[in-house]
């Protein structure tokens, strides 16, 4: 009999997902809008021309409007650890929590601060201290972007820490090793320059539209001449350290890049699918067929820098491969096993005070520590530890496929401006102006291949999804998935009817 | 600095941290206040929206210090936010869907298509002001009474058995709403006279800085007469709550480290330890005198009196039921599973970490302060509003 109470996991999951996909909607419009208004408004004072200002305040009301509903979604996510992720907060909250805490103190009372100033403040303090403000807010935001992507990033790579068998939990013991985690680095990069790409669609989306109309065509392109060019600089972040996250994927977590590229039998010289569909197979059950359009030894280069070299598929995780060193995952929830029971027998003889023997325990425990959340799938099958391919592998290639696009989008959207021709390429601004919805997938596929890739781990290898939850009746997160389900469709309702008529008022 | 102190000073730092943002929150709760009194105070829609402005320009504050304080509870104390939040889903849930429908409710309630109506939005605002204080007390007055929870580590080490195997367990299966019928020593009693009493402080707060912040004279006129009203509700109930919590046991930690009952332990606690005392007697006078001045000598500065006195008597209760061997979470279905502050905190390591970041405070302190004195350089009423550009 199955003792998991599997609903309740997947409810979590569920409602964990859609409050975090709802929040990534308003999130990083935020991030980048709050920069291109602080460069605006640079401009403004270093020009002294109100164009810019009335151009400036024009955003800044429609940033306020996705401000407001970014918040409201952030609050729920931070309670959810406690609420829905119970077991998990007390495993490694004396990690996770600081940069937690950290992100309270340091950058959400900074940007709450001066964003009150930022709009209320126009007429109260003097000019250069509101561009201060406007500046500030911007950091305030993207320092809120740093810290709880470092916490994510150590979920995906623990870092930093040790376990303490006396309390029963990790414990931080070096705090830059936290911080400058190679994953949670290039994580943030790579997540605030998607957000600054998506913004700059934002900007270039809506003046292409009063473009297209013939309405305010000059504050829409000097809109657009700034948010394009913001936008070739975050696009060119976003696409250099997506590559970047692919070779910390490949490095700490093999199963995850297999399952982007749906590769189930590990090769050398590997191939990069360009376009292709997943189908499931008909031989194997557990298996997707993945048919497409291959770039030779591209995967081994996007993973390892070395078109030669080897990448791991599915099966070469699951059931091992001697030749390259990996072992199977029976290995390694035996090992995990071991590490659980020497953790309870060092309890138990630490207890009765045999030092010798818990000593003996001690070192078992430590020896097999690294594969501890393995032990928990002892008596199961193994094929469990497998991501959902085919979410994952579309995801990824549809986020590489519109990033590429968009380097395209800018670069000839900021040629055209500069040849003064763009008001009459009228198919060039159809197109940017469907590439806003785009960039929107792209930045939500992003977080899909990261979270639903690294399934079923909420800590890589130490603890998974199912020990990780609460013990709440599966009834009441059902209640409260469709609360807000219901809430937040609402609220995005509103949202976006409001922007569009304040789009249609214009400048 | 930091590394020479003792685990035992850390754990006692942090919550004095800890205490301060309860404190702070329950100051700012004011804006919940105010939003529980646009009806009762406009008659028109343009004193609503002077109202609504004044408050409304520090509904972040108030959000965002309950963000902090969750996020420092979690660093510092992270068993308590496994036990807590994961135990009493139902009580945290609430009070945070009063939160989320307040964040869009000022910026939204004025635009054009906003969907829901600017009723609907209003009413959000009426509910998250009186839901969120109401609660916020409530699960204060928790720390005093008790909750129905265990906790136990070894279950982590259960294989296969998930719900098992989660250390924190809620006793009851309304999960935090039990506190409402609670029947331990009248603990249901107890909290709910804390849920009024914060209830009626932040409306009491809210008209002080209403009165502080407007230049209207209607608005005013009513505002002296809500005052007497309000206040004198809030002393009374908090006069029960506190009067009672000297007579009832309270959650001590013997000798060999067991958690007993003792019969008046927070008086205990308030006589033994000075520094409780004073914080306490010093923030029931400030809020007195708050009010007194509000009342009768139409001082501005009455508000910031009642303000300072809040969040020294809210930091006063937080030492009351954490220190002196007491534990500040505990259950009464399993007393050993009682929370302290040194059972249930994060490592030395962790807190030497933070406490460095905690100097951050002053700095973070300063410039709220010099933003909130920059946007209310003038008062409000119905004229400037009109004439500003960008309001809710
Ligand atoms: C700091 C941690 C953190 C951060 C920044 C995010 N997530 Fe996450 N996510 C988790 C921590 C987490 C988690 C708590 O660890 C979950 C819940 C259960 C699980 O396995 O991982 C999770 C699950 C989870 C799932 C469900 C995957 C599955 O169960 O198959 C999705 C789709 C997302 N998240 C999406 C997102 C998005 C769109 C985010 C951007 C805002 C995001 N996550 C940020
Ligand atoms: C599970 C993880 C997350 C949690 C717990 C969380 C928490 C929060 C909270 C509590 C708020 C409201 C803050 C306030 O009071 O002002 C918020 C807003 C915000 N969050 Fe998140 N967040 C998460 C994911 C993210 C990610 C991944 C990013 C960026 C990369 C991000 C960026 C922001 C920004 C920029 C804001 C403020 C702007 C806005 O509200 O639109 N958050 N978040
Ligand atoms: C050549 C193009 C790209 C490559 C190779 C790439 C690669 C990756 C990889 C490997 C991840 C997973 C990281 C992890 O699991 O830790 C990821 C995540 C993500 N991507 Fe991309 N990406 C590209 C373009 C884009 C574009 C165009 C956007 C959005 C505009 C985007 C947004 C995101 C986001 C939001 C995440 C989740 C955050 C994170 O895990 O870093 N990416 N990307």
């Amino acid at each position: 009999m199955d003792t998991i109470n599997w609903a309740l996991v997947d409810w979590s999951r569920a409602q964990f997902a859609l409050t975090a996909l709802y929040h990534w909607i308003f999130v990083p419009l935020t991030l980048g809008l709050s920069f291109i208004l602080a460069i605006l408004e640079t401009i403004y004072v270093k020009t002294g021309n109100e164009k810019w200002l009335q151009i400036e305040k024009f955003w800044m009301k429609l940033f306020g409007i996705n401000f407001a509903i970014g918040v409201a979604t952030g609050i729920i996510l931070e309670f959810e650890f406690g609420t829905n992720w119970s077991n998990y907060s007390w495993f490694v909250g004396d990690i996770f929590g600081a940069p937690l805490a950290i992100e309270g103190i340091m950058a959400f009372f900074m940007e709450s601060t001066f964003i009150a100033i930022m709009f209320f403040g126009w007429n109260k303090v003097s000019r250069k201290t509101h561009l201060l403000a406007t500046w500030l807010t911007a950091i305030g935001t993207n320092l809120s972007a740093l810290w709880i992507l470092v916490a994510n990033g150590w979920m995906q790579n623990p870092a930093g820490m040790s376990f303490n068998p006396d309390t029963m939990r990790n414990e931080m013991h070096n705090f830059l090793d936290v911080l400058f985690n190679p994953v949670a680095v290039n994580k943030f990069i790579h997540t605030v320059s998607s957000a600054y790409t998506f913004a700059a669609l934002f900007v270039v989306a809506v003046s292409a539209w009063y473009l297209l109309r013939n309405r305010h065509t000059e504050q829409a392109k000097y809109s657009m001449l700034v948010a394009s060019a913001f936008g070739i600089v975050a696009i060119l972040m976003n696409l250099f350290t997506g590559d970047g996250s692919a070779k910390q994927v490949a490095k700490y977590q093999p199963m995850k890049l297999a399952a982007m590229e749906g590769l189930y039998e590990g090769r050398s010289g590997a191939p990069l699918i360009a376009f292709g569909i997943a189908t499931q197979s008909k031989e194997n059950p557990r298996k997707q067929d993945i048919h497409g359009i291959e770039i030779p030894n591209f995967l081994s280069i996007l993973a390892f820098n070395d078109p030669d070299a080897f990448v791991p598929g599915i099966k070469d995780l699951v059931h091992g491969n001697k030749e390259h060193g990996i072992p199977s995952y029976r290995e390694r929830i035996e090992s995990g096993k071991i590490a659980i029971d020497a953790l309870a027998a060092y309890k138990k003889a630490k207890k009765a005070g045999n030092t010798q023997e818990a000593k003996k325990q001690l070192a078992l425990f430590k020896e097999h520590f690294k594969d501890f959340g393995y032990g928990y799938y002892y008596g199961r099958d193994p094929h469990e530890l497998i991501p959902p391919v085919a979410i994952t592998f579309y995801s990824f290639h549809l986020m590489v496929i519109f990033g590429t696009w968009f380097l395209i989008l800018f670069i000839w959207l900021y040629a055209e401006l500069f040849r003064n021709k763009l008001e009459n390429k009228k198919w060039l601004l159809r197109l940017a102006v469907i590439s806003f919805p785009l960039g929107f997938l792209a930045q939500e596929f992003g977080w899909i291949t990261a979270e639903v890739g690294r399934q079923p781990w909420v800590i890589q290898d130490l603890m998974p999804n199912m020990v990780a939850v609460s013990h709440i009746e599966t009834s009441s997160v059902m209640i409260t998935f469709f609360l807000f389900l219901i809430t937040f469709t609402a609220l995005l309702i509103a949202e976006i009817k409001i922007m569009t008529n304040a789009i249609k008022k214009g400048f | 600095m930091f590394e020479q102190m003792s685990y035992e000073t850390l754990q006692a730092y942090w919550w004095i941290i800890i205490a301060f943002l309860g404190g702070a929150l329950v100051f700012l709760l004011l804006v919940q206040g105010g939003q529980t009194l646009f009806n009762e105070l406009a008659e028109t829609d343009e004193e609503k929206s002077v109202l609504v402005n004044i408050i409304g320009h520090k509904w972040e504050f108030t959000f965002t210090t309950l963000v902090v304080f969750g996020g420092a509870f979690f660093a510092s104390f992270p068993l308590f936010y496994s036990t807590s939040f994961g135990g009493a889903y139902w009580v945290w849930m609430l009070i945070l869907f009063a939160f989320i429908v307040q964040a869009v409710s000022y910026e939204y309630r004025k635009k054009k298509g906003n969907f829901l109506g600017s009723k609907m939005y209003d009413t959000f605002l009426y509910i998250n002001g009186v839901i969120a204080p109401l609660l916020l007390g409530i699960a204060l007055s928790t720390f005093f009474t008790g909750n129905s929870f265990s906790v136990h580590k070894e279950r982590i080490l259960r294989i296969g058995q998930n719900v098992e195997a989660v250390i924190s367990r809620w006793d009851t299966p309304w999960h935090g709403l039990d506190a409402l019928w609670n029947g331990f020593h009248g603990a249901w009693f107890q909290n709910l006279m804390l849920g009024l009493t914060v209830l009626f402080l932040a409306r009491t707060n809210a008209l002080l800085y209403i009165k502080k912040m407007t230049g209207e004279n209607s608005i005013l006129e009513r505002i002296s007469k809500k005052l007497k009203i309000n206040a004198g509700l809030f002393l009374l109930f908090f006069m029960i709550w506190l009067i009672r919590l000297m007579f009832i046991p309270g959650f001590a930690v013997n000798n060999s480290g067991k958690i007993v009952l003792e019969n008046g332990k927070y008086f205990h606690n308030l006589i033994t330890n000075p520094f409780t005392a004073v914080f306490l007697i010093t923030g029931v006078i400030l809020v007195l005198y708050g009010l007194y001045a509000g009342i009768f000598k139409t001082l501005d500065k009455a508000f910031w009196y009642a303000a300072g006195g809040t969040v020294l008597t809210v930091m006063a209760l937080f030492f009351l039921t954490g220190f002196n061997h007491t534990a500040y979470y505990p259950s009464i279905t399993d007393l050993q599973s009682s929370l302290t502050i040194h059972n249930s905190s994060s490592s030395r390591f962790t807190l030497v970490v933070m406490s460095y970041v905690s100097l951050m405070v002053p700095f973070v302190l300063a410039y709220i302060w010099w933003a909130w004195k920059a946007l209310d350089v003038h008062k409000y009423d119905v004229k400037e509003i009109k004439q500003e550009e960008i309001k809710y």
